[in-house]
Parts: structure tokens; sequence; C-alpha cells
């Protein structure tokens, strides 16, 4: 039996609505509790900034970053943010690291939890291809890991969409879900996998699917739809139509609208719509590309049913990797820039190619106020998750950076002062003085993660919630982020501390042990009847088509470290 | 009588996965739908020399030893290295390329897999242009332009073209191989060679100039063609090119006559580009035809421990990557390792002479169920459990899709993993005690 605990902590805790207020913390076996024993080991914060630990809800860190890895031989050198990045040799607590965005198993646990960040959610989980994400999940160490399957271009999917066979549809979203041991539903350019079969795409939410007479937006309603009827934990996770496009915005808000009448079957929102930023630009081609941050912002202010993440752009070197087949070879024939594809059997299509973002390049300059105008545009920091869909916009490493953004206009205008007026024109950043507080940014980073994949034991600091903690070397009375960013920046960059399951795995920012941490996973209960009547038409899948048997194609239990089954009641 | 379905054969990069094993009394007695290749490894089992126990080289011969035994002696070898060379790895698990990762780490060794001498070029080449590609079953559910280039998988990967390409059946392929075009590229007109619908006949090493010809016509540039390229006429170069650009869905697969000829990376680069330009008319993919069953693996597992694929020099503590520099054969040639441990492959026979004459000279630790030219130069020998058959373990097929391979008999060896397993702890243990 273990207890710790932490006093004089200058409490952020949105979930609780405490706003840094000092105040103690109790930790009993990895557990928050309401008080521990004289024999608890004293850990003094200091009157130091203390949240519970981060939750990067969108990230590419399993899986289709190995061929980021492959291709990207250079990144392992690189070293843009000492500390976070680079090669670093192996010590007697750690393995060794290399890379910047795309960084070995290893570098990533650690990194996450300098950050003070404790669980992540992998994007884009290949069904077919899932034991490769476990594989990498059990090579991460520290963090509580879960991830989201693909099923946005999937033939059975697609099928029974036509068909009108909705409970079918479920029993196989829920098969998925077990076969590849994902948490949520993943689309990504719903349909657009498919068309990429065959070289194509589908241009937005009504063009049909090539031989398989369904459109984008009959994908979207048919998932949302089996997605509330098996109450999973989190909505549908959706990357929408036509990203990188300009005048995208408009399929941007499309398909928010599209799930105005989806009711969510649990306390969360109905739709996430991720790294928006790439899916609001406005314009009608590169020329004339301009932001559609206010207005996107203007429709989500207006919406309650949804949530969405940044997608914020970092500049310099990234590797953008996604399900987004078509998108990326485009990338790659506009930027003459190397292009690895994965297209995946029956199911979806991925693809990766490094970038760099420029501030001298106007399109670059605009990505990056977008993110950050969707940030401060939108009042409500609940509908708000911070992302760079690492390492789409670029490494998570860049994270404090990132919020120096958001909470000092000065240190925006330090980065805008070196645009071009043709960049200023097509932005609207100069002209918002917004600036967020650590409430704010501690609900971005952590309470809305907790609430949108509806874990109630993340992201907040209440008694019975995993231990998970960071305190940082900020005295919140005492420090004026909108002038003192780089002090800011520094404190988010190494954690005077994070606890994980009450542990201690970074002091000073260095790291101090590297347990194992959990898998989540979701079994969506279905009627066993319409299972074995699904199971019948996969089967056939199996047999004519897949390359791989039926057999071999679920993840096996061996795969999942510290498993947590989350069980979810299927309504028929 | 326990019959096994869906096992996993661990012969090729094809990794079938739908092989149906009877055992009995702890014996295979029955192997259904495996190709001749296949079989022979589930029956090899019975039928060839096995290394029956460890053992340590004692004046000059290799004398039988418990494990622990070995396991001191090859530990106490690596601890006195200054430089290892740890290679091969690839007809093993991923679960074991892990410990051998870890092993490579600790010990400060370089470790390379046998990717060296077969498909590491393809890797260089996808660090210059990328690898577009797809898994088996996209081209066997919409490929009706199969190209073979450069290698013969008749031969090397039997059941590939039934399950996966030539004469596969899909959604979009229902006529199988009738509704498909067969192109084999090669420098002889090989078995596979005689079942294609066209076979172009290149000369030896000018597979660089085929494709770049190919992608100068995919561009519009047919008029800058010579009258012969490759050995190959230029009307042929144009049917072939515009073949290629009126097809739905291309794939090229490639093997070791790509990669290990002249030009070597090059035509892996070249031929990346041209799928990127073929996607301007149609769609287009290329798939390396990998041979160890488990070589795909060794990449997947090194990139993400380390980011790298293959050639990983861990003497400054943290990963370093320089093929040319730091790959086995480049090591070997300069004379620079002072130990080396093998396992999974075979350096004895498939290395060049003077690689081979370097080993020969230094204490090396083998780790292989069989004997093979390398149990002829090895100081220390395990004998390990066959992966797929005595052994589960995570392997991946050449499209990068990982299966778990089942333990189908029970084995009195110890598996390549535990073996690694134990090695890692006796040098521990001995760094300590110093």
């Amino acid at each position: 039996m273990s207890e710790i605990l932490i006093k004089n902590a200058n409490v952020c805790d949105p979930a609780q609505g405490i706003n840094c207020e000092t105040m103690d913390i109790c930790i009993k076996d990895g557990k928050i509790v309401e008080s521990v024993s004289a024999n608890a080991k004293v850990i003094d914060a200091e009157g130091r900034l203390t949240m519970a630990g981060g939750f990067d809800g969108h990230t590419h860190s399993a899986g289709k970053i190995n061929v980021g890895r492959f291709i990207n031989p250079n990144d392992a050198r690189k070293n843009l943010v000492p500390g976070l990045s680079g090669q670093v040799a192996r010590t007697e607590k750690t393995r060794a690291q290399v890379g910047y965005n795309t960084p070995n198993t290893y570098a990533i646990g650690y990194r996450y939890a300098k950050l003070g960040y404790t669980t992540i959610c992998e994007a884009a989980i290949p069904l077919l291809a899932a034991r490769h994400t476990h594989e990498e999940f059990k090579e991460i160490p520290i963090l509580d890991k879960m991830g989201l399957s693909l099923f946005g271009s999937n033939w059975q999917v697609m099928e029974y969409i036509r068909d009108k066979e909705p409970e079918k549809l479920a029993a196989y979203v829920a098969w998925g879900l077990r076969a590849s041991r994902g948490y949520g539903v993943k689309i990504v350019n719903p349909g657009g996998g498919e068309a990429w079969g065959w070289g194509k795409n589908v241009s937005g939410l009504y063009d049909p699917v090539p031989n398989f007479d369904v459109t984008p937006a009959e994908i979207l309603m048919g998932l949302a739809e089996v997605n509330e009827r098996l109450q999973l934990p989190h909505s549908v996770h959706v990357h929408c139509n036509n990203l990188g496009k300009p005048g995208n915005y408009a399929t941007t808000i499309e398909t928010m609208k599209l799930f105005e009448k989806v009711k969510p079957s649990r306390d969360r929102q109905a739709l996430h719509v991720t790294h928006v930023q790439f899916n609001a630009y406005a314009g009608t081609s590169w020329r004339d590309f301009e932001t559609g941050a206010p207005m996107v912002a203007d429709y989500v202010n207006g919406a309650d049913h949804m949530t969405f993440d940044l997608g914020q752009v970092i500049f310099g070197p990234a590797v953008t990797m996604t399900a987004d087949g078509p998108v990326e070879y485009a990338n790659a024939r506009m930027l003459h820039e190397k292009w690895s594809n994965q297209d995946i059997e029956l199911e979806d299509a991925s693809g990766v190619v490094p970038l760099f973002y420029s501030p001298k390049s106007f399109v670059n300059a605009v990505q990056w106020a977008i993110g950050l105008e969707l940030a401060l545009l939108v009042k409500d920091p609940w509908k708000i998750m911070f992302t760079t869909d690492s390492p789409n916009g670029g490494s998570f490493v860049n994270y404090p950076e990132a919020f120096t953004y958001l909470m000092s206009a000065k240190r925006r205008e330090e980065v805008i002062s070196g645009f071009s007026k043709m960049a200023l024109d097509r932005m609207v950043l100069p002209g918002i003085d917004r600036e967020l507080d650590f409430y704010e940014l501690a609900v971005m980073t952590r309470s809305t993660q907790s609430k949108m994949y509806s874990r109630p034991e993340k992201g907040n600091l209440k008694a019975g919630s995993d231990a998970d903690i960071a305190i940082y070397d900020i005295l919140p009375g005492q420090i004026d982020p909108s002038i003192e960013y780089a002090k800011v920046k520094k404190a988010f960059s190494g954690a005077a501390y994070t606890l994980k399951d009450g542990e201690i795995v970074v002091k000073n920012g260095e790291i101090e042990a590297t347990p194992k941490g959990k898998i989540y996973w979701v079994n969506a209960k279905v009627p066993s009847a319409i299972d074995s009547a699904m199971q019948k038409d996969i089967d056939v899948k199996f047999k004519k088509y897949y390359t791989v048997s039926k057999a071999n194609y679920m993840v096996e239990d061996m795969y999942l470290q510290k498993p947590v089954e989350i069980a979810t009641e299927g309504v028929f | 009588m326990p019959v096994v379905k869906d096992a996993v054969c661990s012969l090729c990069g094809s990794l079938c996965d739908d092989i149906t094993v009877t055992v009995e009394d702890n014996k295979i007695t029955k192997i259904e739908n495996a190709c001749i290749l296949g079989h022979s490894k589930f029956v090899g089992m019975l039928e060839h020399d096995r290394i029956e126990t460890p053992m340590i080289r004692k004046d000059g011969e290799l004398v039988p030893v418990s494990y622990e035994e070995a396991i001191e002696a090859a530990a106490k070898i690596l601890v006195n290295s200054r430089r290892t060379l740890s290679y091969g790895w690839c007809s093993t698990s991923c679960e074991t390329v892990s410990g051998a990762i870890q092993l490579a780490e600790e010990t400060g060794s370089v470790i390379d897999s046998t990717a060296n001498v077969c498909h590491g070029p393809t890797a260089l080449a996808a660090q210059e242009k990328g690898a577009p590609s797809a898994t088996l079953g996209e081209i066997k559910n919409r490929a009706d332009v199969i190209i073979f280039w450069g290698c013969n998988p008749v031969h090397a990967h039997p059941r590939h073209m039934v399950r996966y390409s030539s004469f596969s059946k899909g959604l979009f392929t229902e006529k199988g191989r009738k509704g498909r075009k067969m192109i084999v590229v090669d420098v002889r007109k090989t078995d596979t060679a005689k079942l294609a619908d066209s076979y172009v006949e290149i000369e030896q090493g000018s597979d660089l100039l085929l494709v770049t010809a190919l992608r100068s016509i995919v561009n519009g540039h047919e008029d800058v063609i010579p009258e012969t390229v490759a050995g190959v006429p230029k009307a042929e170069v144009i049917a072939l090119a515009e073949t290629l650009k009126n097809a739905k869905f291309v794939c090229i697969f490639f093997g070791m006559g790509v990669t290990q000829s002249r030009s070597k990376y090059k035509n892996g680069d070249a031929m990346s580009s041209l799928i990127s330009d073929l996607n301007q008319h149609t769609k287009a993919v290329m798939i390396g035809m990998r041979g160890h069953y488990n070589v795909t693996g060794f990449g997947q597992v090194a990139t993400w421990e380390t980011g790298f694929p293959m050639a990983i020099d861990f003497a400054r503590g943290y990963p370093y990557y320089n093929p040319g520099e730091t790959g086995a054969n480049d090591l070997l040639v300069r004379e620079e390792p002072d130990a080396a441990i093998i396992a999974a492959a075979d350096a004895g026979a498939h290395f060049p002479q003077k690689a081979v004459r370097h080993l020969a000279r230094i204490p090396v630790i083998q780790i292989d169920p069989y004997p093979n030219p390398t149990t002829e130069i090895a100081d220390v020998v395990f004998p390990a459990a066959v992966v797929g058959i005595e052994a589960e373990g995570t392997a991946y097929r050449m499209d990068a899709i990982s299966l778990r391979m089942k333990k189908l008999i029970e084995s009195k060896f110890k598996t390549d993993e535990e073996i690694v397993k134990d090695l890692t702890a006796k040098i521990r243990e001995l760094k300590r005690g110093a």
C-alpha cells in the first residue's frame, strides 16, 4: 500500500471548477483519495501549478508512424527541441532515444511524460494491421494508450449502409473494435479510401463511392447511428472530406450540421471533428487561399452537439501521415516530396509524406494562424481539444511552444511580425487579443478529453480518479503568461513532477521510472442472433476477398499490455 | 488427433496463414495447403539433422555442453568484445528481434539483418523516394496488370501467384488470371516468365535504364527514347508503358534482380518515381518480394525501437545509422568486429569471401535450429526451437501485415527468444560482477 501526499499544490482542475487554488492532494494505491495516513510520502509542490496528467486525444504514435520513421531516417538526428528530441544514449533507467517528428517508441513515452502527459489516443488503427499498432503500444513506456479503429471506407460497412442493415452494421462495428482492440470509431475522408483504391477521391458529402452506391454522408450517418446504438464511450471521430483543399470549410460545416440530428447515447458529444485547421480553408485555389476559421468558429459557437481538435501547425519540419490516401499523393506531387502509400484491402487507404512549414510561405503562415484562430474564436474551451495532430501539424514536443501562442498575444505578434503582407491579408489572427489562462489550457489539454472519451478517471483530480498528475514549475499568482511566455514554455517542457498511477515517473524534467501503461479497448455487446448473421457475411469476405484468415485477423490477448476492457451494452 | 487450422507458414515472405497441420504424438503427420517449400519446412523437423545440443569449440572441435555453459561462454565473448556484430534475426519472431535489439543496445553492438545482402537497397530507395505500396489483398481484388520484375515467385514464393497475385480472384477481379495481364521483366526466361502474357528480357544490370525510359514515356517524352533501351526495342518499351498507363490497377512486384544488380537502390528509387508518375494516369503500387519469412518484421521492430530498419550501430549509446558504413558486410570487410553473434540466418553461406574470412578469425556465436556453413566457423552454438512450428511469435508478411505464428509441437530446444533473454541476463550479471 503506497501513499503520497502532495502538499501546497496550486491546483487547476476544471472538472471540479477549481481554478488555481492551493490545496493538498492525497494518493493511495495509484488513485486520488480524500485522505492519507501520516505515513504517506510527502511531495511539497511549493505552490506550483498542478494539473491532472495531460491527455493527447489525437496523435499518430503507433502503427503508421513507423512508415514515417522508415522513410525519414534523417528525422532521427533532428534535435530542434533540446531535451525533447534528437539522439539520447541509453541510461540505467531509459532505453536509447532518437527522433523529433517520428521518435522511437521509447522516446514517445518518455517525452510525453516529461510534458506532464500520461494518456494518448492513437488516431488511426487499420483493422487488418491492428496487431502492429498494439506491438508498438507495448514498447511505449509509462503512458496509458487507446486507439481509434478505421471504418470509413470499409466494404462491409458500406454494404450494410447501402443495404439498410443497421443492426448488422452495429454488430460489425462491435466485432471490428474487438478484432482490433480499438476504443472508438474513426472515419477518415468517408468513402475516399475506397475511391483511392482506383486512384480517385470523393469530392464531398454527396459524391457516391465508386462501386458501392453509398455517399460519404450516408457512411457518416450510418456509423453515427451504430456508434450511439452501441453506446460507445467516444462519439464518431471524423476527419472530413476534402481535407487540405481551399474552400473546404464549407464541407466541414456541412458535415457538422449533418450531426445535429444525431442523439448521443451518453453524456458526451455526438461528433468529434479532428484537426479542423486542415479543414477550415476558404478561397477557391492556392492563389486566393485564406482562412475559413471565422466561419467554422461561428458555426461551432452556435452548436452544442460537437467537439473538435485543432491540428495546430508548428513551423519547421513535420511528417504528414493519414488514412487519407489521396491527400498524401497530392501532397507528394505538389511538394515534389517522397511518397509512401499503404492501402489496406477491403478497409482503407493511407499515406505518409514529410513536409516543411515555413513562416515565409503565405499558405503555411495562414495555416498556422487558422489553428490559433479556431482556438481563440471558439468561446467555450470545453468544445476544444488541443492537438497538433502530431506529427502532421508538428511534433507533440512543441506543445509548450504552442501553449505560449494561446496564452500570449505578444508572443503571437512576435511570430506574426515575420509574415508577408499577403499572409496577413488572409488571416484574422492579428485582430484577436484573447489570451487563454491556465484554467482554459487545462480544459483543452485534459478536461475535454476526459469528457469526450467518457473516461471520468482521467484528466481530473477528483477522489477516485487515477493519480496521473503533473506539477509544473509555475507559481500561477506570480506569473503573467502574456509577458513571461518563455517561463511558461520552459515549465511545460519539463514537468517538475509527473506522476503516473501514483508513481513518480518524472522529476525535475528527467525520467525517474518507466512503468508500463494500460491499454483501453471497448467490448460492445450485441445480441448473439445478430452477431451470428453478421459473422456469416464476413465469413464470405474472408473466404473470397481477404488474404488473411479470420482466425488470424483478431488481435490476440497476448498483445495487450495491462488491458482494460470497457464493456458497453448495445441497444437493439 | 489434434488438427491445427490457419497455421502460419514460416518459410517465405508470403507468410501463408491457411495451413492445416495434423499432429500425432507430438509429430507433424499431415500438412495441407502448404507449397513444396513450406511442406519441406514443416516435415524438415523429422527429415533433416538438427543441431542436437549446445556446443563450444574446444581445440578446434565443437563439443557438446549444457545451455548454461554455452550461455556463460557466449556472454563472456560479448562482454570482452569491443566491437560486436549482431547479424541475421530474420527467420525468427519479432519478439526475438526485440530482445536482440535490447542486447545490441546494452552491449554497444552493431545489429543488422539479412536485408544487408537482400532488400537493403529497397529501404534506401524508400528513404529517397518513399514506398508507394498496398496490402496483398489490394492486388488480389483490384490489379489487372501485374509485373514481376527481377523475381521468380514460381520457385521463391510458390503460392504467391495463387493467393495474392496472378491467379487470385477478388471482388473486381472475378476472372482471375484470364482478366489480368501478367508481365515479367528479367534477364533470363524464368519459370515465372513462362507463365506470363509478355516477357521483357533485358540486359543484365540495365533495369534503371528501362525504368527511366518508362517514366519518360508515361510523362509524355516518348521522343527522347533511343531505338533500344536495355536491349529492348523502343516499340516494345512504348507498348509496355501504354499497358501500364491504360491499366485500372498496376502492381510491380520486384525482387533481388532489381535490388542487388547494378545501380542497386537507384533502381528502387526510379521505380518508386515511376509508380508516382503512373498514378497521374491510373492506380499503381509496388511491393518488394521479401525472402525470409520475417525479414520484414526485423525492419518493422528495428524501426520502432531504434528509428532505423537495419545497420544500426549502438557504439555511441544511441542508434546510429549509416548503411555503407554500419552494414554487416561493411564492418566485416573492414575487419572491424572482434566478435559476432549470428542468429536465424547464415552468413557463412551468403556473405562474400572476405567477410566470411574475417568471421572465421573472430569468436562467433550462432543461434539456429540447423547446422549450416556458419556452424563451421562458430565457437559457441545454440540449437533453437523452430519458430512457427516449435515456438510461437509474431512475423510480418512482405506487405507489412503482422501475423501470429503458432506453436504446433513441443520441443526440447529453447526458443530464440529465451536464448537471447538468458544471454542478456548473464551479460548483466557479468557486468555487475565487474
